[in-house]
């Protein structure tokens, strides 16, 4: 393959920022729209493409591209495999609805804010596809800067502290995991993973290195006790930017620990399985209970947002099979359901102005089509069988019931906790009674959103009646990486 | 003889050609001008003739002078920053009558000082070359001499500067004193750790040189002169003698004290920390933007001397890519200074680049750019360069300064951040006046540029700084 798709990929969104701030339309900004639309969706058929013409049946990274980079010692080389592709094609996929939603919401300075979407959508997709954890850093790292102006250019009155608190917090995680990589390339002399797989990295610095990047990554998540940015930037970011904070943003860490920190540092990864359960676990409970208490729907979303992360994390260190295969399947299906929610939100809050769930109730009376969506998903965010929010979460549980029976039991309650949190959110804006009459008088959804929230919805259906596509994708990568692991446990 | 002369060829014609301008600007009336083309006419010339010289090493007048890639590589740096430097700041010196023919041939005098520094392998000519420099920079300093506090700054610049000089100027007796020789090279075959009174010698010197960069803790004139002297010599001073100083702390450090490394690794290191935490915390309360990128390269300086402090080729390699990088990155920042004029005035508070990204898109852009790359976040070139800096800091398993200096990273970010937030966040309160400065506007598109394209192929300096050090 001559081609370098891969990088095609990364920089079309890019290249295409770059006609979008050429383009002249001074009040309409109907080209730079139809300009973002069209490239992220061409990026979307070339992701599906790719994952088409993707080989499943080998855990080999493919499409590999390789350039000397920096004084010959690291090389640009990206490649793609089962696990990875799944959010390359789950990025591609979300930056679109993302653009249509912003029509509704977004504005003031639409131009730029496209600009930042799309270069945004650059450096995630460099996120899945780097092999060297340089690169990773930079397109880890670069995100935050779109990001940050997302929140602070477009977000709601408190978005400066909002913005600021993002910004340093992951900026701070990532540091330490900068100065890991360094000690990487010093310790094996190269920083492309696929020839740090077959190095093993001394014993006595697995500990140190895996918690360094735990610190970068336990941020991303966000794992509690770091996750208290989370909550503050998705209230405050406008619908795009939660959106892709949820959707995206965080299955980063998620897909760092499952591409670094187990293949990297295997006997690390083993010795602190205890403190993450421990950690995921009162995520899943803590967060779960906070979520009770929110009257404000965005912060509902994100505290539960912090759950679901947890059965992730709780998943990828059961270290089996099933674990590791919901966690993936659980971070695709998160991607799509809180995308979904987030959406939700910004329809009604680009009607009302308002994000509290006591400006609502009694939604269903006057905004049918709107409330059954929301009805959708919201029983998808609990893991109601038959989405896809059920299956990840009962393969995780199944995999943690074969490790600890006390942390099963635990995320099993959390389990309850979300259908209580999420029902009751239902409850009380699509349901129960109306007091504010200004509900009386909102549209129900227009023709935009209705594609982006029926695009959604079927997805997370089909992928809930249905997941052999998703399943098939990455089985032979996750079989690869617990081989590894236990071949690696094993020697020592 | 005359094949000495060739060798110092660049020194020479940067010599006759001060006493020529010296001499136009003195019988020609009303000459700023004039002198101004002409001194960028010279500059440009001395970056040709060294680019044409070949660039083998060679030592002359009894191994005082010495011309090696090392000391043309900074030439070079010096030259080109002076030519962005002085021409974006053209409009500037006109608009706040500073035109004055001496301003550009001071200017010349001190880069003529910087090359002997750079050239130096003796103490005798190295302190000549630092007075030099100096001198020529107490009076730009105080050049805008109506004005109190350009004064004030040029006097205070020139109380503190001279007691370092007269520190250095001991620690180079001492030295003498007891290697017998003003050589760096026997010096440093003179020089071991039983030697105490030269390892005394040593400690003057650094505190000279720490001076001269403006590292803590002696860094308390850097704020005030900055604030207080004009912007145009301000982003002088920023760039121009930074770059001079460092490469003569890198030459101090891998010639004559090559031998007592371990005496004076704790002493850098101890500067650099300083330097990268006060550059950080004191940043973070400044309304004034120019007293603010005073501490900041006060910060950067101590990064700089973190490359500085791992004693190895590598770690002067990446300083050396730093302060390249620095001085792109500075020199855009002042260039953009000069397009918030309001009534005849430049605006140099913070709160005055209020939501100026309404206005101002281009401007609000490239000063995100340039921030977010001082900031040290990738994928800019202020990131690769840090980046360098901490490989050779972890090369030498020099944990504690690596971890350190990235936590003030993070701390830095945040008074960078707070810049970012005034510009694109708060609501515009002034509309500048449209400026036609094309060479400020050339040297904010050209640092922008270079530091966005930087990743494309960031080995470019490496390949380039390697080379300096085959010796």
């Amino acid at each position: 393959m001559n081609f370098p798709i891969l990088s095609t990929l990364i920089f079309l969104p890019l290249i295409s920022s770059f006609f979008i701030l050429l383009s002249k339309d001074k009040t309409t900004n109907i080209s730079s729209i139809s300009i973002s639309l069209f490239s992220s969706v061409a990026t979307f058929f070339l992701s599906l493409f790719l994952w088409y013409s993707l080989d499943i049946n080998t855990s080999e990274f493919q499409f590999v591209e390789e350039k000397s980079w920096i004084n010959n010692y690291i090389k640009f080389k990206l490649g793609v495999d089962g696990i990875s592709i799944l959010f390359i094609v789950l990025t591609t996929f979300i930056t679109p609805i993302c653009i249509i939603s912003c029509i509704n919401s977004v504005k003031i300075r639409v131009k730029e804010f496209l600009i930042a979407i799309l270069i945004l959508e650059t450096f995630m997709i460099g996120v899945f596809c780097s092999l060297d954890l340089v690169i990773f850093y930079l397109f880890f790292e670069a995100g935050l800067i779109p990001m940050f102006l997302i929140i602070g250019v477009w977000g709601g009155s408190r978005r400066v502290y909002s913005a600021f608190k993002f910004f340093l917090f992951t900026l701070l995680g990532s540091v330490l995991m900068l100065v890991a990589i360094i000690v990487i390339y010093w310790l094996t002399g190269t920083t492309d993973i696929t020839q740090i797989y077959e190095i093993q990295i001394p014993k006595e610095y697995q500990n140190i290195l895996w918690l360094a990047f735990l610190s970068s990554f336990a941020v991303k998540m966000p794992m509690w006790p770091v996750h208290t940015w989370l909550p503050d930037a998705h209230v405050e970011a406008p619908t795009a930017g939660s959106v892709i904070l949820a959707a995206i943003l965080l299955k980063m860490a998620g897909y760092g620990f499952l591409r670094f920190s187990i293949p990297m540092f295997p006997l690390a990864s083993e010795y602190f399985t205890p403190l993450i359960y421990t950690l995921s676990i009162i995520a899943i409970i803590y967060t779960s209970l906070v979520a009770l208490m929110q009257d404000d729907m965005k912060k509902l979303i994100a505290y539960s947002s912090v759950a679901h992360m947890g059965y992730v994390t709780l998943g990828i260190f059961t270290l089996t099979k099933q674990g590791i295969d919901g966690s993936i399947y659980q971070m695709i299906s998160h991607g799509l359901i809180s995308a979904a929610l987030f959406l939700c939100v910004g329809v009604v809050y680009d009607r009302l102005h308002s994000r509290m769930i006591s400006t609502y109730g009694g939604l269903v009376n006057y905004v049918p089509k709107y409330s059954f969506l929301f009805l959708i998903f919201a029983l998808a965010a609990l893991g109601l069988p038959g989405t896809s929010g059920f299956l990840g979460e009962f393969l995780v549980l199944a995999g943690t019931f074969q490790k600890s029976f006390l942390a099963a039991m635990l995320a099993t309650f959390g389990v309850v906790l979300g259908a209580a949190y999420m029902l009751w959110l239902t409850k009380r804006v699509i349901f129960g009674v109306t007091n504010n009459s200004e509900i009386k008088k909102i549209n129900d959804i227009n023709k935009s959103e209705v594609v982006m929230l029926v695009t959604l919805a079927f997805f997370i259906l089909f992928f809930g009646l249905y997941p052999l596509p998703l399943m098939e994708t990455f089985n032979v990568s996750v079989n690869s990486l617990i081989n590894n692991y236990e071949i690696a446990l094993n020697t020592n | 003889m005359i094949n000495n002369l060739y060798i110092m060829f660049p020194e020479i014609f940067l010599s006759l050609s001060i006493f020529f301008t010296l001499m136009v600007g003195v019988f020609i009336k009303k000459s700023f001008n004039l002198i101004f083309n002409l001194t960028s006419l010279i500059i440009i010339v001395t970056i040709s003739i060294i680019l044409t010289n070949p660039n083998n090493e060679e030592k002359i007048f009894l191994d005082s002078f010495i011309r090696d890639p090392f000391s043309n590589y900074f030439k070079i740096l010096i030259l080109l920053s002076t030519l962005f430097v002085l021409n974006s700041s053209k409009n500037f010196i006109i608009d706040n009558k500073l035109d004055k023919f001496e301003y550009p041939i001071i200017i010349l005098l001190s880069i003529l000082g910087m090359f002997f520094m750079v050239s130096s392998n003796d103490l005798i000519l190295f302190y000549l070359g630092l007075e030099l420099q100096s001198l020529s920079l107490y009076i730009l300093a105080s050049i805008d001499r109506d004005n109190l506090k350009s004064t004030e700054s040029g006097v205070k610049y020139f109380v503190l500067s001279a007691l370092s000089s007269g520190l250095l100027l001991y620690g180079c007796s001492l030295l003498y004193g007891f290697t017998g020789s003003t050589n760096f090279e026997l010096i440093a075959d003179q020089l071991n750790r039983e030697n105490t009174g030269a390892v005394f010698a040593m400690v003057f010197i650094l505190v000279g040189l720490a001076f001269k960069v403006s590292a803590v803790p002696f860094h308390m004139w850097t704020p005030d002169v900055y604030e207080g002297a004009p912007t145009s010599i301000t982003s002088y001073f920023a760039v121009v003698p930074k770059v001079a100083g460092l490469a003569l702390l890198i030459k101090f450090m891998f010639v004559p004290f090559s031998n007592i490394l371990l005496e004076w690794q704790t002493i850098i290191i101890f500067i650099s920390i300083a330097s990268m935490i006060l550059g950080a915390v004191a940043a973070m309360i400044q309304t004034n933007f120019k007293r603010l990128l005073a501490y900041s390269s006060i910060g950067h300086i101590g990064y700089a001397l973190a490359g500085v402090a791992t004693g190895a080729i590598t770690g002067y390699q990446s300083t050396i890519v730093y302060i390249s990088i620095y001085v792109i990155m500075n020199i855009g920042a002042f260039s953009c200074l000069y397009f918030l004029k309001k009534d005849g005035q430049y605006k140099e508070n913070i709160s005055d680049l209020s939501g100026i990204s309404k206005k101002h898109p281009l401007l609000a852009i490239s000063l995100l750019i340039i921030l977010f790359s001082l900031a040290g976040v990738p994928p800019l070139g202020g990131f690769f360069a840090k980046f360098y800096v901490f490989v050779a800091v972890l090369e030498k398993e020099m944990y504690a300064l690596a971890i350190i200096g990235l936590i003030t990273t993070v701390m830095s970010a945040f008074y960078y951040l707070k810049i970012i937030k005034t510009i694109y966040f708060d609501d515009s309160i002034i509309t500048f006046e449209p400026t036609k400065n094309r060479t400020a506007q050339f040297s904010v598109i050209a640092s922008c540029t270079i530091l966005i394209t930087f990743f494309l192929y960031p080995s470019i300096l490496n390949n380039l700084v390697n080379t300096l050090f085959v010796s």
